[in-house]
């Protein structure tokens, strides 16, 4: 069964389309990883689906519920933790749960027991009668999701949920999100972060100016990079020049060069045994190679297939771990 | 339906409980909330200026004259004002009208008096003498009391002199002083004692306060919410958009009722203000007042984006409102133009029956006029503002 049926959903405001044509379905107990930059179209397709905002074109179910024609219905089967926190700082984490599970109907008995639950399982008993403008973002963030949680929607809608949190609460927040979806909870989850989509996503839509570009499962749409004429490799050159790195840009093979690290490359390559056509250029214009690894491609590099544009963050993009060596230079690796 | 319009109002209370709760735990808001009345009572009631307040005003007399006459006009100008131990004016001596001009310019009198030489003679000579008043026009509320206040004196101290004239001319006369005042006004009030200038303020100032309520606070609440992203959790619960403008509408009641109610106090206990109308209906006025505001609040807040464009279109609102209402100024000083828009604003009418009711007792069939206005103003607000309210949340 679908949980949430997209169809050519579409939004203009003005001259601008800020989410052009896009279609995708999420199955129950799936988590569903909206993925693209900042200003990609992500939050406008959520606020549709959380009718917050009235498409342009297009329809959509959630939990079977038209979002134009049943509104009522789908609010009431949907939690929603979008980018702001929505908490009452004066309030406290109990009175805040409390106001919001009635204005959702649910009847007192079933709040109380609600607000156990939750706070238990999110680590925030302790903090049930302190007034939310008291906690760090991390904290707020937690009564944040067991606000979204408290009324047992079939659907929880997480807009960036781990956007500015610290490293731990991060984690706890993943694993919290893996654990839900064990327990069949549908959810949609827009990020920027490539880890945060790798790690949790059963499936992906990479979305980028208002489209999406490419939407399948996170190993499917590596797979389409790695399988296709387009390579990814790192290599380490000792005396690398600027006049080396612009040579390198301007070859056919190569789509992208970027100097990852001081003296390291990452090449995004097109066609046939590119690495031995790379490596022949460096080294003809006295390049000494250090090392050279093939790349396992990441989402980024996924993006950057589709797309042919980086998305990287500065803050979180980092280069992915899963490297294996290839060929390796006379030169001994001094670190 | 009856499970439905339950639903409804309790969600309504429980947003408007919320409200008032948030509003509570601010202190800074709940500080500002009771001073707010209290200064503005202080202010308008002070700063107007009124001629009981005018005291120890320095004048210049320049007395050229060498008789008595002059003499006997510059003792009735230090007489202390009855009752007070302070005198209308403060009196310099000054050698000459030219000093006198040259100290007005420097602002070291308010303006002076000169009398001729000769002014006794001619008097006594049987002609008509001349004073000469000189003014500070640069200062025009302070030389028009000024002005008020000499021409009183002096035209008691010429009474004072005529009726002894005609007492001498026609010693057989009954009351020399009908012979030269014919005819003397006597004003009488419509309600007892001497009301005071808070009495006329502070019916404005409950106005405003329940005008500033409703709509500061309701299109910042609504702003607010906005900006901080807690509206997207209310506008995605399972709740009627009526309900959310009703519970908004309802804190923001309760909070310019309690403002006003503050107002009124203070009016009572610090300035002397008697309520001379029954409560109830003052209590009446008041909910109306909030109740025609409502409307525009509402309104405000579903077109403004932010709170900063919020509080600029309520000024833009509220400036004309303040002043062309009559909430400190009477209305019929205003020229026509201004006392048409003055008609057009929900304000004027809340303040007028405000008045009524306050200063003169009046009870609801002397107001219904106002009453109407209020009532119309309110619904015609409301009926266009919810369904754009409605619209705006879900664009």
């Amino acid at each position: 069964m679908n949980m949430i049926e997209v169809e050519n959903l579409t939004k203009r405001f003005g001259d601008f389309i800020a989410v052009d044509h896009v279609s995708f379905k999420v199955k129950k107990g799936e988590i569903f990883g909206l993925l693209g930059p900042n200003g990609a179209g992500k939050s406008t397709t959520i606020r549709m689906l959380c009718t917050l905002l009235r498409p342009t074109e297009g329809s959509a179910t959630v939990a079977g519920f038209d979002i134009i024609k049943q509104p009522d219905k789908v609010r009431e089967h949907i939690g929603l933790v979008a980018e702001k926190i929505i908490l009452y700082d004066q309030l406290t984490a109990a009175e805040n749960l409390t106001l919001f599970g009635r204005l959702n109907n649910l009847p007192e008995k079933e709040i109380k027991q609600g607000i156990e639950k939750w706070l238990t399982r999110l680590n925030m008993e302790q903090w049930r009668k302190s007034q939310v403008g008291t906690f760090s973002t991390g904290m707020k963030q937690r009564i944040n999701i067991a606000r979204a949680l408290l009324h047992r929607p079939d659907v929880l809608v997480l807009d960036e949920p781990t956007l500015g949190l610290d490293p731990q609460t991060t984690r706890a927040i993943h694993e919290f999100i893996l654990e839900l979806s064990r327990e069949e909870m549908t959810i949609l989850l827009t990020t920027h972060d490539m880890n945060e989509a790798d790690s949790l996503s059963n499936e992906i839509a990479i979305i980028d100016q208002a489209k999406i570009v490419a939407s399948d499962t996170p190993r499917n749409l590596k797979r389409v990079v790695s399988n296709s004429d387009t390579a990814v490799m790192d290599i380490e050159v000792a005396n690398l020049s600027e006049a080396m790195l612009s040579n390198l840009k301007r070859m056919e093979a190569v789509i992208s060069a970027v100097e990852t690290e001081p003296y390291s490359l990452r090449i995004h390559t097109r066609g046939e045994n590119t690495a031995a056509t790379i490596v022949g250029a460096i080294a003809a214009e006295g390049g000494q190679i250090r090392a050279i690894n093939t790349v396992e491609p990441n989402l980024e590099d996924v993006f950057l297939h589709f797309t042919g544009r980086e998305m990287r963050d500065r803050s979180t993009g980092k280069v992915a771990p899963s490297q294996r060596p290839l060929w390796r230079g006379r030169s001994s690796r001094v670190r | 339906m009856w499970q439905r319009t339950k639903k409804a109002v309790m969600h309504s209370y429980r947003i408007g409980v919320k409200d008032l709760i948030v509003f509570a735990r601010d202190r800074l808001r709940l500080i500002t909330f009771v001073i707010m009345p209290i200064f503005l009572m202080v202010m308008t009631g002070y700063v107007f200026p009124n001629q009981n307040a005018l005291k120890n005003a320095p004048l210049g007399i320049v007395n050229l004259d060498q008789g008595p006459v002059g003499a006997q006009i510059i003792s009735a100008l230090n007489q202390p004002i009855s009752g007070q131990n302070a005198t209308l004016l403060k009196l310099t001596n000054l050698p000459s009208q030219a000093k006198a001009e040259q100290d007005i310019k420097d602002q070291i009198i308010n303006g002076a008096i000169v009398i001729p030489a000769g002014f006794s003679a001619e008097i006594a000579a049987g002609q008509q003498a001349i004073i000469i008043s000189i003014t500070d026009q640069s200062n025009p509320q302070i030389s028009l009391l000024m002005s008020e206040a000499l021409g009183k004196l002096t035209s008691a101290i010429s009474t004072q002199m005529a009726t002894k004239k005609v007492e001498t001319l026609l010693p057989g006369v009954a009351d020399p002083s009908a012979v030269v005042e014919p005819f003397v006004v006597q004003s009488i009030g419509i309600i007892p004692g001497n009301p005071n200038y808070f009495e006329f303020m502070a019916p404005g100032v409950m106005a405003m306060v329940i005008m500033m309520a409703a709509m500061i606070g309701l299109a910042g609440s609504v702003s607010r919410e906005k900006e901080l992203g807690t509206l997207d959790g209310i506008l995605s619960a399972p709740i009627s958009r009526l309900s959310i403008i009703v519970g908004k509408s309802f804190a923001q009641v309760v909070r310019g009722l309690l403002q006003a109610a503050l107002t009124l106090i203070l009016a009572i206990l610090l300035f002397g203000v008697v309520v001379h109308g029954n409560f109830g209906l003052l209590i009446l006025l008041l909910i109306l007042t909030v109740f025609s505001f409502i409307g525009v609040g509402v309104m405000i807040s579903a077109i403004a984006s932010e709170q900063e464009t919020a509080m600029t279109i309520m000024m833009t609102v509220m400036f004309p409102m303040m002043f062309l209402s009559g909430a400190f100024f009477p209305i019929q000083q205003m020229p026509t133009a201004l006392q048409w828009i003055s008609k057009a604003m929900p304000l004027t009418y809340s303040v007028e029956a405000l008045r009524k009711c306050i200063v003169l007792g009046t009870g609801i069939s002397g107001m219904l006029t106002q009453v109407w206005v209020m009532l119309g103003f309110g619904v015609v607000f409301m009926a266009i503002s919810i369904p754009v309210f409605g619209k705006v949340t879900t664009r």
